[in-house]
């Protein structure tokens, strides 16, 4: 059991000591152990290989590690081997014995395990991987190369290093000063200066000293999981921002910290959970840490279940113990927020982006992104951004690239473009507040500001990619329906207006739209915009504003025509079953609900349309493309 | 918050110089401006739920749409009402509160006034009052002390209902929120010595005074007055008039 | 809920009416969902009033007031899951079992629910049995992984 740390340069001498432990000089076996690949069945795969290795003698000589999340969730389970960087796969269990055999005891790569592009070409190292060879991986460098229960591994990398600079070497305004001049910007969506909230808050006044340092890790964008990897994987290096921003908003006083987690991201309370317990057994959480006087801990609280817990008011209402429900922000949280103490809250990367900027300071950080900051903080947009990049692309997964690199950059190059060989349509950036760009917006620069202006935001970093089979509608319709459930409906021209709007949407989706509805949805629009008290309500027209801005002709062609392009709404579609592709295997007819497709076998087969619920299962079982949707 | 600190402002043009206080709202009403509202009482923390009191406020360079309820008064800003960004909102607001509750006389009388006679918005409950403004549950909790009602949901389906839409077992039927509800939702009927708030199905036994045989307030509620002041409960049989 | 079981829950977070949410996670947790009676003696127990924590059960969607079944059977909802055709895999159940989001066979034997995106986002659809992520499904793999229960 180790004892407490006293100071900087105890933290270093522990460091050299774990150091060997955690970096071995022989062959290590890291396997990916994010929510994605233990939907896979990632966490068995551990003890298979530690027992395989037994087998062949090599159980000292092969380091066995679940680490955090890799980001490439589509081709979970993945499995790296270093420190060759060979990169597995879609591992399964019984791969296990001849990885060990072939790779670890003999030296050779498995052709079928590695990554193959859509050109069939196989790439053995996972830094060449076009997936992560073009991304600038900083925040997620150590995802793949740390076990997230180990804070051992987490120092031996070098962690905590920028909290030993701070308290042995840094006043309180030094560091404010710091993190000002790195144009930090929020990564949660909102990109308000960091450095300037930091500075705010600790220029509010408090009587006794009372300060909240609040993690708001409520990722609640449909699509985004950026934060839940960074949780999972690399959960000190949260916790290490926050005792930093604990530091320079509050020292001296009487600091305490907040981790809000959304109830859907169990893996990430738990690693967090881990990692709380031991940086308090070290004395890096607690009273004095590393001798400097801070008195500083965490807690983590639950979410219930609720989107509109992302926003900063109602995040602190839930810890109060009350509903949901925001308040207007004339006077800012930093002044008075939780408990009406002055509080500082940041997202989860924004906090991960801190200790990275104090180890190699502040004319690195700015070297990356876009825009001036030196003599305004909103002068640009700096360091780099993690992205989720899913929906029709063939590489789903974390992407983290500078500020300023393009959408086709992202999505083409590194995403590898769209799948199946369709065309791109549309990609959806910044959950529900954000909107829907299109084809003709690809090179535009990925910054804060820029998507601002194009009608959408960066968000939390949600980048959802559509193709021609996407209805630009039905989205819309699925944004405002959601943000309806999810709204705490407090004022009425968000509560009410969504209902209405998402109850137009939903007219339009099943044939029966007037020609009046999209004057009507605009002026309504407006209204919700305009005069809803927070931010869920001010932003959640974009994606209707931005999907009526870029693609109004399938709005008409609904209401005129009756019309669904994309083949998707259920009332303005049909299926069909093509004679000259229909083999008769009579495999539709089986699994068909409404037992409403008739056929003799190996003659073709018809759907009767009167009776047909538009299910899509005929489509989905059908092994010879022969149901089409029209 | 300094409640003494001065403060310099203006309203359609004209200066003038008050306290800070917590709500513009109600500095405009006190200086006689006609700004609408319907989840507002003095008594009651704002709120912010109807927007109907949208004003413009310029605050150093900057000027934006807000409600004034919940707005504070401070040094220096420029109130504009009735602009046509306010009115063309404010009339959308109403047309949605009209298709929530089409039932509301309050509602009809405002929406009216600013010519708003109809909704081009689905009705989807032609027989509902209730606008969600929320006063009933926050004079319950912040006046009384009860907090016998709560909204339950959210969203579209935010209602105001007693705990599972059955009796309300923590109301003391003292009626304050069918005083201040604005659309006459709630309803209070004394039958057979009974007093009944209709929408939290509470039914509670009156008591009749000991000297001149009115019933004047339920036995809960004495009790409760009789727990929480911790005078005998014998100076409560008395009713108000003959204490 | 044994009225001891529930005095333990309330000291655990510190008798504290501001870890309500964290309390009644617990009490959901133990019982499967917030029994009405649990919830008037917790009110009682913490002094709180029952308005205030029915509200907090009905905000929050990761409640249910009503019985649950033996198993859970969640839906992920989210956009990207939803682009590949998630409500159709709701809807399926629904067929199979005659049950809504929300509901509960008369058998108890499942519940079906929707949560909106568990950040498995590159795996869609996603369906969760029983605490266990199923992704890329579609049709026949949900068939598959409802046919256990359908035998029980």
């Amino acid at each position: 059991m180790s004892s407490k740390l006293k100071n900087a340069a105890d933290l270093e001498a522990y460091r050299k000591r774990v150091a060997e432990k955690s970096r071995p000089s022989g062959k290590v076996v890291a396997i990916c152990a994010g929510t994605g690949c233990c939907a896979y069945g990632a966490l068995k795969l551990a003890p298979a290989f530690r027992e395989e290795l037994k087998k062949h003698g090599l159980q000292d000589k092969v380091m066995v590690r679940q680490t955090g999340c890799h980001g490439f969730c589509e081709r979970g389970p993945l499995v790296v081997i270093q420190p060759e960087d060979t990169l597995y796969q879609r591992v399964k269990i019984q791969d296990i014995p001849e990885i060990v055999e072939k790779t670890l005891a003999g030296g050779e790569v498995i052709e079928r395990l590695l990554y193959h592009d859509a050109g069939g070409q196989a790439y053995t190292k996972e830094s060449e991987v076009p997936f992560y060879k073009h991304q600038m991986r900083l925040i997620l460098a150590h995802n793949g190369h740390i076990d997230p229960t180990s804070i051992d591994d987490y120092i031996a990398v070098g962690g905590y290093a920028a909290l030993g600079k701070v308290l042995s070497s840094m006043k309180p305004e030094q560091v404010i000063k710091m993190i000002k001049a790195s144009g930090l910007r929020g990564r949660g969506g909102g990109g308000f200066p960091a450095g300037v909230k930091w500075e705010s808050c600790r220029a509010a006044k408090s009587e006794d000293g009372v300060r909240y340092i609040i993690c708001n890790g409520d990722e609640g964008d449909p699509g985004a999981f950026m934060d839940r990897s960074v949780m999972e994987g690399n959960p000190h290096s949260v916790i290490e921002g926050m005792i930093i921003g604990a530091w320079a908003i509050a020292h001296p006083g009487k600091p305490a910290g907040y981790i809000y987690v959304r109830n859907e991201y169990p893996l990430a309370v738990e690693r967090l959970g881990i990692a709380l317990k031991q940086a308090r057994e070290l004395g890096l959480l607690g009273e004095n840490i590393l001798g400097s006087g801070l008195n500083f801990d965490i807690k983590i609280n639950k979410g219930g279940g609720a989107f509109v817990c992302g926003e900063s008011t109602a995040l602190m209402a839930s810890i109060e113990g009350f509903v949901g429900e925001p308040r207007a922000k004339h006077i800012h949280t930093v002044e008075s927020g939780l408990w009406n103490k002055p509080t500082n809250l940041n997202n989860v990367e924004t906090w991960a982006n801190v200790p990275l900027i104090i180890e190699r300071g502040v004319e690195w950080y700015t070297s990356i992104g876009t825009g001036d900051v030196r003599d305004n903080p909103w002068g640009g947009s700096k360091g780099t951004k993690i992205f989720s990049l899913v929906g029709k692309v063939q590489n789903t997964g974390l992407v983290e690239v500078p500020m300023g690199v393009t959408l086709r950059h992202i999505i083409f190059n590194i995403g590898g473009g769209i799948i199946g060989g369709k065309r791109f349509k549309a990609v959806q950036t910044g959950g529900p507040s954000g909107g829907c760009l299109p084809e003709s917006l690809l090179d535009m620069p990925v910054d804060f500001d820029e998507l601002t202006k194009a009608g959408s935001m960066m968000g939390s970093g949600g980048m959802i990619v559509m193709d021609e089979s996407t209805c630009m509608v039905d989205v819309a319709r699925y944004f405002t329906h959601f943000l309806a459930d999810e709204s705490c409906g407090k004022c009425v021209s968000c509560r009410e207006g969504l209902k209405q709007l998402s109850l137009i949407l939903q007219r339009i989706c099943d044939g029966q739209g007037r020609p009046q509805d999209l004057e009507l949805m605009e002026s309504l629009s407006e209204t919700i915009r305009e005069a809803s008290l927070c931010a869920l309500g001010q932003t959640a027209t974009n994606p209707l504003d931005s999907t009526l801005r870029y693609f109004r002709e399938e709005y008409i062609e609904h209401i005129e025509q009756k019309k669904c392009r994309a083949g998707v709404c259920k009332s303005l579609i049909r299926f069909r079953i093509l004679a000259d592709k229909c083999t008769g295997c009579m495999l539709c007819a089986k699994k068909c609900p409404q037992q409403c497709i008739s056929g003799e076998k190996k003659k073709p087969h018809v759907i009767d349309q009167s009776k047909c619920i538009h299910c899509g299962v005929c489509r989905d079982v059908c092994n010879f493309d022969a149901v089409v949707v029209e | 918050m300094e409640a003494s600190e001065t403060v310099k402002f203006k309203v359609n043009g004209v200066e003038y110089t008050g306290q800070r206080e917590q709500s513009l709202l109600d500095v405009l009403l006190e200086l006689g401006y006609q700004v609408p509202h319907l989840c507002h009482h003095q008594a009651v923390t704002p709120y912010g739920a109807c927007r109907l009191c949208l004003v413009e406020v310029q605050k150093g360079k900057k000027r934006r749409l807000t409600t004034s309820c919940n707005y504070p008064l401070l040094d220096g800003i420029e109130v504009f009402l009735d602009t046509e960004k306010v009115m063309r909102n404010r009339r959308t607001v109403l047309q949605l509160l009209l298709a929530q509750a089409p039932r509301a006389e309050k509602v009809r009388e405002l929406a009216a006034e600013y010519g708003v006679t109809d909704t081009p918005f689905q009705v989807e409950d032609a027989e509902n009052r209730c606008i969600n403004c929320g006063l009933c549950a926050r004079v319950c909790r912040d006046i009384v002390g009860v907090e016998a009602i709560a909204f339950s949901g959210r969203g579209l389906k935010k209602r105001m209902v007693s705990p599972y839409d059955d009796t309300a077992e923590d109301c003391i039927g003292c009626g304050a929120c069918v005083y201040v509800c604005p659309t006459d939702c709630i309803g209070m009927k004394e039958e057979n010595g009974i007093r009944h708030i209709l929408r939290w199905k509470r039914k509670l036994p009156l008591k009749t005074c000991s000297v001149c045989g009115r019933p004047f307030a339920p036995t809960f509620q004495l009790n409760k007055f009789a727990e929480w002041s911790g005078r005998p409960r014998e100076f409560f049989d008395k009713c108000q008039d003959c204490r | 809920m044994d009225s001891n079981r529930l005095e333990q829950i309330i000291d655990a977070h510190g008798r504290d009416s501001a870890n309500l949410l964290a309390i009644l996670q617990d009490i959901q947790k133990q019982e499967n969902y917030l029994p009405r009676e649990t919830l008037k003696e917790l009110a009682k127990k913490l002094n709180v009033p029952l308005s205030r924590i029915y509200s907090l059960a009905t905000f929050f969607a990761s409640f249910s007031l009503k019985e649950r079944g033996k198993h859970i059977c969640t839906v992920c909802m989210g956009t990207a899951c939803h682009v590949r055709g998630a409500p159709r895999l709701v809807d399926q159940v629904e067929r199979e079992f005659g049950i809504k989001p929300g509901g509960t066979t008369a058998d108890k034997k499942l519940t079906l629910e929707t949560v909106n995106c568990v950040g498995a986002c590159a795996l869609g659809p996603l369906v969760i049995l029983d605490g266990e992520y199923h992704g890329n499904m579609n049709s026949a793999k949900l068939e598959r992984v409802l046919q256990p229960l359908k035998k029980e």
